[in-house]
């Protein structure tokens, strides 16, 4: 099989790290070469923040380059415009329909665009979900992420019982078992 | 499938893995994006192997020199500009050679992800005349790791094993292997190579001449070079990263892939050359390999397609080689969100007192940095790692007492503890009237927390002597040292005007924890839309938790305030208040 390519996006502190390392545990244990390239340091701090997975047969650079993503997974509206060019024509959008203003927009010296997930879907197959909100019904705004993977799921190659595995694997273990209802949660939508 | 276990490990992982299967006994560095974790994960492992945090670069490499000439293999690790610091032992090391196997790890940073300049550490390395490998992948990564520690010692030469960011932070799968147990060697006096005084060195620098030529001339068959012969028709020269991009680029091409940068294998790349009918050089940053291959009259495409600034790209090769027209949209045009001070960063609080007071500051390395963009937009210089302190020193000689009154200082800990002590050793000695801020959080802020020597943890997390910041001050000759809690901004602006008046050099310490260390339960703020004047006043400091209203009143994002009151103190009609106690 050709690569997939994945993309997580959004602003520092929300979690793609924990993310693209869920992604990554999972296609390596289908078997899968697998890369994936994360941003560390600086970026960290409340940037704009994209981290690549890719997988399949043999997989040689570690990121997804313009055009290419298969699926691009967004925590934040802005950083899902910011990024929707490197879709695939028919590529999956998905986006935690979420508003964190960037400085230059919290000082008033820019506007948060209006209508993203409108302009999105001119050009795209978006997938929307408030998940914050979501995640707070559940009593931990921190299980967010796993709410959009459940979502993205259903655009990847891995059954529920895999991605059951490799969240065990992954988060704090006190945490296990609302990450997995999190996950139910964006994998019903 | 072989039977060894296979796993996914990030580059650095993979750097830590490689030297433990090589049995590297002792490991020193000073965190520094892109190469903090190797430390992290070396740490891990805890049979027969020493780690530590050193105060810097300088004295991580010593430390490394110090256990190879013991007899056991050692590695230092930093950053590109980390090695900056560690120059004046690693070109004399080069004259000495080694004992155990000598590895020094620095990460270059091509886009600067995380850096203040995007300098090849390929350059500075044969300035160092130090043999380079350099891998593609965390796979190589461990591979070439246990390679170098063999060249140092076959080769008498002290290693540098070159990665680039995307090298350290991208993951790949790495079969594991067993550690090799290496008896330690004896040390055996010997000062004509250890002993760099003039008539030892200049017998040594003949010596390590002919070591370089002998390696060489191995590195034209050293598999760690690899030819890979397809299609003739274009012929690249390439290695790290860039090779992952040629590959995906140019799957039909023929590649060389140079494992050793420095020195180069001039008779396998003549050879090479002499087999493909046009050839190119793929190489990040400076056109190390393409300068010398051309220098030996063998034509090569190079810098005049690609470019010298940031990170390569498959499709880059595309459109340079092939002159393939991308089918891709064009980004959209939207705001950019730069990196910013967390919300509840003690350093916000800080500088919004320093900034209230139209002060300059001269800065420094660390997340601190964050400073000079809007709307704080307080600091004034950037440089390196402890530059703040003695910038400010230059300025008072060149413009005088009252000049400076207008100025200070602005340091972390940890930068503080790496060089910025000599610089205040500088100002105290040198009779100057500046003011210092030492922005204590308690950790190593920017590179993930890590411990330093006053954070009282060594890097295996035991309990340690903590340096006493404030007695050092008074030691090094700062009579007036004061320490101030980072959000009380009424006694910070009191102490800030009284120590920059002053005629005389004084520190002022703000010691609050960096708000991502704190554990415990985050009180909570919010606005009541009723009664905020809309003034404004709260949002300067700039705080991301904080948004406007349509109307303008103000609205606090509950998922990312932190607790710290910061705006409430700045709010004059009591709009903000605390609606959930936290633990501190």
């Amino acid at each position: 099989m050709a690569a997939k390519n994945i993309m997580i996006v959004g602003v520092g502190g929300q979690g793609t790290l924990l993310t693209s390392r869920i992604l990554g545990g999972l296609a390596t244990a289908g078997g899968y070469d697998v890369k994936l390239s994360e941003v560390h340091g600086m970026a960290q701090r409340g940037g704009s923040v994209v981290t690549f997975v890719r997988y399949g047969e043999e997989v040689a650079e570690p990121i997804v380059e313009e055009g290419h993503a298969d699926v691009l997974i967004a925590f934040e509206r802005l950083e899902a415009l910011r990024y929707a060019h490197f879709l695939k024509k028919d590529g999956a959008l998905i986006v935690n329909d979420w508003r964190i203003d960037p400085i230059s927009v919290v000082i008033g010296a820019a506007e948060y665009p209006e209508g993203i997930i409108e302009t999105l879907k001119k050009d795209h197959k978006v997938y929307t979900v408030n998940a914050t909100e979501e995640s707070k019904k559940l009593g931990n705004p921190k299980v967010f992420n796993l709410i959009v993977l459940g979502i993205a799921a259903q655009h990847m190659d891995f059954s529920k019982e895999e991605w059951y595995d490799v969240i065990e694997r992954t988060v704090p273990p006190k945490t296990v078992e609302i990450n997995k209802k999190a996950f139910d949660v964006g994998y019903s939508k | 499938m072989s039977d060894k276990k296979r796993v996914i490990m990030l580059g650095n992982e993979a750097i830590a893995r490689g030297a433990y299967e090589a049995g590297v006994k002792v490991s020193a560095a000073y965190p520094g994006t892109p190469s903090t974790e190797i430390s992290e994960y070396l740490v891990q492992y805890k049979d027969g192997l020493y780690c530590e945090w050193s105060p810097n670069e300088k004295v991580a490499t010593e430390v490394a020199v110090g256990a190879s000439l013991a007899g056991t293999r050692a590695m230092a690790c930093m950053k590109h500009v980390g090695f900056n610091v560690a120059a004046d032992p690693a070109y004399s090391v080069s004259y000495m050679g080694v004992n155990g196997g000598l590895v020094i790890v620095v990460a270059d940073d091509p886009g600067l992800y995380s850096s203040q300049n995007e300098q090849d550490t390929r350059m500075v390395a044969r300035a160092a005349q130090l043999p380079v490998l350099e891998p593609s992948d965390s796979s190589e990564a461990k591979e070439f790791m246990k390679q170098a520690f063999e060249l140092s010692e076959k080769f008498d030469r002290p290693f540098v094993f070159r990665t680039t960011t995307r090298l350290a932070h991208s993951q790949g799968i790495v079969e594991l292997e067993a550690r090799e147990e290496i008896e330690d060697k004896p040390y055996e006096k010997d000062i004509r190579r250890t002993v760099m005084m003039p008539a030892n060195a200049k017998q040594r620098h003949v010596e390590i001449e002919k070591r370089n030529l002998e390696l060489a001339e191995a590195a034209n068959t050293l598999p760690i070079n690899r030819v890979e012969m397809k299609d003739t028709k274009i012929g690249v020269i390439t290695s790290g990263i860039p090779y992952q991009y040629v590959k995906e680029a140019l799957p039909s091409a023929s590649v060389l892939k140079l494992g050793m940068v420095n020195p180069l294998p001039k008779k396998l790349i003549a050879e090479f050359a002499s087999k493909v009918e046009k050839l190119y050089i793929i190489e990040e940053l400076d056109p190390v390999i393409e300068e010398q291959v051309r220098s030996w009259g063998i034509e090569a495409a190079g810098k005049e397609l690609f470019t010298v600034q940031g990170e390569y790209s498959a499709n880059m090769i595309r459109k340079a080689i092939l002159g393939e027209a991308l089918d891709i949209a064009a980004p959209a045009q939207v705001p950019g969100r730069p990196p910013i001070l967390c919300p509840g960063c003690p350093h916000r609080s800080v500088y919004y007192v320093v900034k209230k007071l139209n002060l300059h500051v001269a800065g420094d390395i660390g997340c601190y940095t964050l400073g000079a963009v809007a709307p704080l937009s307080v600091v004034d210089t950037t440089m390196c790692m402890g530059s703040s302190i003695s910038t400010l020193h230059g300025m008072e000689k060149a413009k005088g007492k009252e000049y400076i009154k207008n100025w200070v200082a602005a340091i972390g800990d940890s930068t503080f503890l790496h060089t910025g002590v000599n610089s205040l050793m500088n100002m105290a000695y040198n009779k100057s009237t500046g003011t210092v801020l030492i922005l204590d959080n308690s950790t190593t802020g920017m590179t993930g927390h890590q411990d330093h020597a006053a954070t009282g943890k060594t890097l295996q997390g035991e309990p340690a002597y903590a340096i006493d910041i404030p007695a050092l001050c008074r030691a090094v000759g700062v009579r007036n040292v004061i320490e101030v809690n980072a959000f009380d901004l009424e006694r910070l602006e009191a102490v800030i005007k009284e120590e920059t008046a002053r005629d005389e050099v004084s520190v002022i310490i703000t010691k609050t924890p960096c708000v991502l260390l704190s554990k415990g339960k985050k009180p909570l703020y919010a606005a009541h839309e009723d009664k905020c004047k809309k003034c404004g006043m709260c949002m300067r400091p700039g705080c991301p938790a904080m948004t406007k209203r349509a109307d303008g009143t103000i609205r606090i994002d509950d998922t990312m305030c932190t607790g710290c009151g910061l705006c409430k103190d700045l709010c004059k009609f009591g709009a903000i208040d605390l609606v959930k106690a936290g633990d501190r």
